[in-house]
This record gives C-alpha cells, sequence and structure tokens, in this order.
C-alpha cells in the first residue's frame, strides 16, 4: 500500500527521468505572470492540454513577450508539482513558431511604440535646409563615416561636422547610440544628426531596432537622419527618425545642400534686387523727364507766340513805313503843286507884285511848307503814338537811309560810308555805315 | 541657431525681391525694403563665405566627461569598446 506522497513521489522520478528533455509544439493560454517574475501557463492543441512554467531566470532572457493565443516551440523537462498532483513542464526555451523570435520581437515592439504614437508624421521635425553645424552617430571605422564626410566635402565644405563615434552592432551599441544622441542635444550648437552604418545582415543592424535608440532618437529636439543602410528591411530606427535616407551618403546629401548652388541662388535674388531697383529708378525719371519736358513744351510755345509777335510788330512796322511814305509823298506832291503854281499870274501881276508875290508866295509856301512839315511831323509823331511804342520801347530802333529815307531790311542796301538815320524810343541818330555784314551766309 | 537665422534671411529675402517685382509700391517704401534687402544679402554672403570647415569628434570617458577634438581619418582609437 502506497500514500499518496509516495505514489506521486514515485510518479515523479518516473516522468522526469522519461521525458527530461523534450521538445513541444503548441499554444499559449491562461498566461499568468504573478509578481514572483515566474510565468505559468498552458500550453494546448485541439483536443489535450499541460501546464506549463517559466521561472524567472529563464523568463527575462525571452527576446519577445509571451501573448495569449501564441504558437510556440517550447523546449524543456517534464515534472510534476507534487503539492497538486499536477504534471508540468519546466520551460527552458521557447520559441515563436513560424517567425523568429527575434522577428517576433521586434513586431511587438513596433507596435507597441506605433501605439505611443512614436512613429506619427506630425510628430517628424521638418531638417533645417541650411545647417551650420551636423552631428554624426556613426562607427569611426567602415564606409559610413567616410561617405558622409566625402559628400559633405564635396557640396559644402564649409559646414562643421561634429563626429559622435559609436559602436553600430553588438551588445552595447544600441546603449552608446542613445547616449551619443543625448551628448549631441545636450550641445546645444548641432542643428541636425545623422545616425546610421553601413549595410549588413538584418542582426547586423539590429541595434538600430532596439527600444532605447528609438527612444533616444523620439527625444531628440535636435531633427535626427536615420541612415541605414540596408536594402530590404526597415528598421524602428527608420520609423521613428524625422527623415529616412536609404544610406548614409543619401542622408549627407538630404542634410546638405550644394553650396555652390546656394551661393548662387543668393547671388541671383541680388541681382534680381538691384535690377528691380534699377528699373524703379529709371522709371521714376522718366516720370521726372516727361515733367521737365512738359515745362520745355511750354517754354517753346511761348517762344512761338513771341515770334509771332514779332511777326505782328514787323507788320506794324510795315505800315508805319508805309504811312510816312505816303505822308512824304503828300508833301512831295504839295510842294509840286506849289511849284506848279501858274507863273502868268505872276507875270501878269506885273513885276511890281513879283517881289510882294513872290514874297507872299515864298510866304505862304513857307508857311504852306511848315504847315505840311508840322502836319507830316504831326502825322509822323501820331504815328509814332499810333505804332505801340513797344516796337521802339523795346529797343528796336528804324533804320533810314539820308535823305531819301528809305527805311533799311538789309545790310547790302547801303553801303560802307553811308549815312542812315536812326529813329529810337528817344531821339534819333545821325549814323554812318563803318562796316557791312552780310548776313547771307549764317 | 545660425541654420534657423540663414533660412529666415533667405526667405525675407526672396519675399523682398518678389514684391519690387511686383512693383506696384511707392518708390520710398521700395528703397526702404531695398536696403532692408541689401543688408539681408551681405549677411547670407558672410555667413556662407565664412570658412568654418571643422570636422571633430565628441568623445565622452568613462567619466562622463566629455571633450572635443579634431577629427583624422586614424582615429578609430575613439570608438567606445563597451
Amino acid at each position: 500500500m502506497l500514500t499518496v506522497s509516495e505514489l506521486t513521489g514515485l510518479l515523479r522520478t518516473s516522468i522526469e527521468a522519461q521525458f527530461s528533455d523534450i521538445w513541444l509544439e503548441g499554444e499559449l493560454s491562461n498566461l499568468r505572470a504573478p509578481g514572483s517574475g515566474h510565468v505559468y501557463c498552458t500550453l494546448k492543441d485541439k483536443t489535450s492540454q499541460i501546464r506549463a512554467v517559466l521561472f524567472r531566470s529563464t523568463a527575462v532572457r525571452l527576446r519577445f513577450a509571451l501573448q495569449e493565443g501564441l504558437q510556440v516551440i517550447v523546449r524543456g523537462r517534464l515534472t510534476v508539482y507534487e503539492p497538486r498532483g499536477e504534471y508540468q513542464i519546466v520551460l527552458d526555451t521557447v520559441e515563436p513558431k513560424g517567425i523568429g523570435a527575434l522577428q517576433l520581437a521586434f513586431e511587438q515592439l513596433k507596435e507597441r511604440l506605433a501605439t505611443e504614437g512614436l512613429f506619427d508624421q506630425d510628430r517628424k521635425k521638418s531638417i533645417p535646409t541650411f545647417p551650420r553645424t551636423v552631428g554624426v552617430v556613426t562607427s569611426l571605422t567602415g564606409a559610413a563615416i567616410r561617405d558622409i564626410l566625402a559628400v559633405f566635402r564635396r557640396r559644402w565644405p564649409t559646414l562643421h561636422i561634429l563626429i559622435a563615434p559609436v559602436q553600430v552592432q553588438g551588445e552595447s551599441a544600441g546603449r552608446q547610440i542613445a547616449e551619443a544622441l543625448t551628448a549631441l542635444n545636450d550641445l546645444g550648437s548641432v542643428d541636425v544628426i545623422i545616425v546610421g552604418r553601413g549595410g549588413g545582415s538584418l542582426e547586423d543592424l539590429w541595434s538600430f531596432n532596439e527600444e532605447i535608440v528609438v527612444r533616444a532618437i523620439a527625444a531628440s529636439h535636435v531633427p535626427v537622419v536615420s541612415a541605414v543602410g540596408h536594402e530590404i528591411d526597415v528598421t524602428l530606427a527608420d520609423f521613428v527618425a524625422d527623415l529616412r535616407a536609404p544610406t548614409p551618403s543619401a542622408a549627407a546629401e538630404a542634410v546638405a545642400p550644394v553650396l555652390a548652388e546656394i551661393v548662387e541662388r543668393l547671388r541671383e535674388l541680388m541681382v534680381r534686387l538691384g535690377q528691380v531697383m534699377l528699373r524703379q529708378c529709371a522709371f521714376e525719371r522718366q516720370r521726372l523727364d516727361a515733367g521737365i519736358q512738359g515745362v520745355t513744351d511750354v517754354r517753346f510755345r511761348l517762344q512761338e507766340a513771341a515770334q509771332r509777335t514779332d511777326d505782328m510788330l514787323d507788320r506794324l512796322r510795315e505800315m508805319v513805313q508805309q504811312r510816312l511814305a505816303a505822308g512824304r509823298e503828300r508833301v512831295h506832291g504839295v510842294q509840286r503843286n506849289l511849284s506848279g503854281l501858274n507863273p502868268i499870274l505872276a507875270i501878269k501881276q506885273g513885276l511890281a507884285t513879283v517881289p510882294q508875290l513872290s514874297k507872299r508866295l515864298e510866304g505862304q509856301m513857307g508857311v504852306r511848307l511848315a504847315q505840311h512839315r508840322h502836319r507830316i511831323h504831326a502825322t509822323l509823331a501820331q504815328l509814332n503814338t499810333l505804332s505801340p511804342l513797344a516796337i521802339l520801347g523795346r529797343g528796336y530802333s528804324i533804320l533810314q537811309t539820308v535823305p531819301a529815307g528809305q527805311i533799311l531790311h538789309r545790310a547790302n542796301d547801303v553801303g560802307v560810308g553811308q549815312e542812315l538815320e536812326a529813329q529810337l524810343a528817344s531821339g534819333r541818330l545821325s549814323c554812318t555805315v563803318t562796316q557791312v555784314f552780310d548776313d547771307s551766309s549764317v | 541657431m545660425a541654420a534657423v537665422k540663414f533660412e529666415q534671411a533667405m526667405a525675407r529675402l526672396e519675399a523682398i525681391v518678389g514684391e519690387l517685382e511686383k512693383s506696384d509700391l511707392p518708390l520710398d517704401e521700395s528703397l526702404r525694403i531695398f536696403e532692408e534687402g541689401i543688408r539681408l544679402s551681405k549677411n547670407c554672403l558672410k555667413i556662407l563665405e565664412e570658412a568654418e570647415h571643422k570636422v571633430e569628434v565628441l568623445v565622452q570617458d568613462k567619466n562622463g566627461k566629455k571633450r572635443i577634438h579634431a577629427y583624422s581619418p586614424d582615429d578609430a582609437a575613439d570608438e567606445p569598446s563597451s
């Protein structure tokens, strides 16, 4: 006869011996993780199930999170939990079925971080167009840093580059990358950060999937460009970065504009600035000139008017001259009449009367002549007053030949030595021609 | 930071040239922003032509102390080992 405990003990020994190392496949369910750190669950398939336990030491080494319903492949040893008389499997290794543990961990982390919003588009900061200082988090060995520096040298040689060297794979890589990002942020002088490495296998790139790296990038207030050189997969660092570049060279190109282009753009702006200002000044000057032109036009019109006035005065002068000539004609006419007085009367009246008559005649003639001369002078005076004093008053003078009284128009009409009379606004002058200038050549 | 100032200056300069080219400003207003444009251009050129070509390495020692020194291609020793 056996006791319960004895039986249980025997079962335990038997089972432990027979199933000391087995592989099992099943579905996780009834997951329980009390505070102790041990994990209890059930592995089941369609028709049966078995209890399982993951002790703390094994549980912490898991790279992925255990989830309800997860299909797993496990390795462990069977035992009996005597207090409850239950058999169970103590798990040593747990792997997700159909997918690598690493991959599953990656998927789980990615989902968790996405839910936190770390990959959201509107979280992403814009990369400054003209950075002055660029931080680079990468290995000092390897092609990545050389490529980055080469691109910068080519495009923007005067850029200030600050490298924070890290290991880009291995156990401590993730922590180093995160610390480098923090250090560059703390400097306060960095405008943009490139974090990355050259190409490699999925394992090589794995540091850039670590949570600590993702959180460091998310926390960076300096914009971050991820540059993990690979062909297919996108790391979590790529998702959280403000900009993702496929290679380190591409990252450098995204960060540094071509200095020559920027200088050219600046010069072009300066040229346009100068040109548009010159144009506006020219336009204003044109307007000003048009205004001045307007004033010049008026002056021209005034000159025209003056010329017309001169013409009028010329005509007036001609009229004066004609009247003078007419007046003189009358005088001559009278003179002739007077001289044409019938001498027979004089003879008839006897010689006796001749002296008297001739005296009287002379006297009369004298009187008449005097009268006529007086009248001529009066007429002249009248005409003088009629003719706008302005003509003579303006400085014109009338030149007449002596004694004919011909008014002078052309210098050629007189010769050197000829006597002329000049009628001025006030007074007359007796002149002699000293030289004749022919204006026809002018 | 200098990066933002340069970017802002270039953007303002573009805006000024655009405004002037629209040509509906009175002359004294044009002259005012023209002068501002000249100032901005000169500043931008100065920033661009500063020959500040520096490549440096930021190193943190075990005590957490940081120092910066010039980079040389044989600097692999500065990479943290752990």
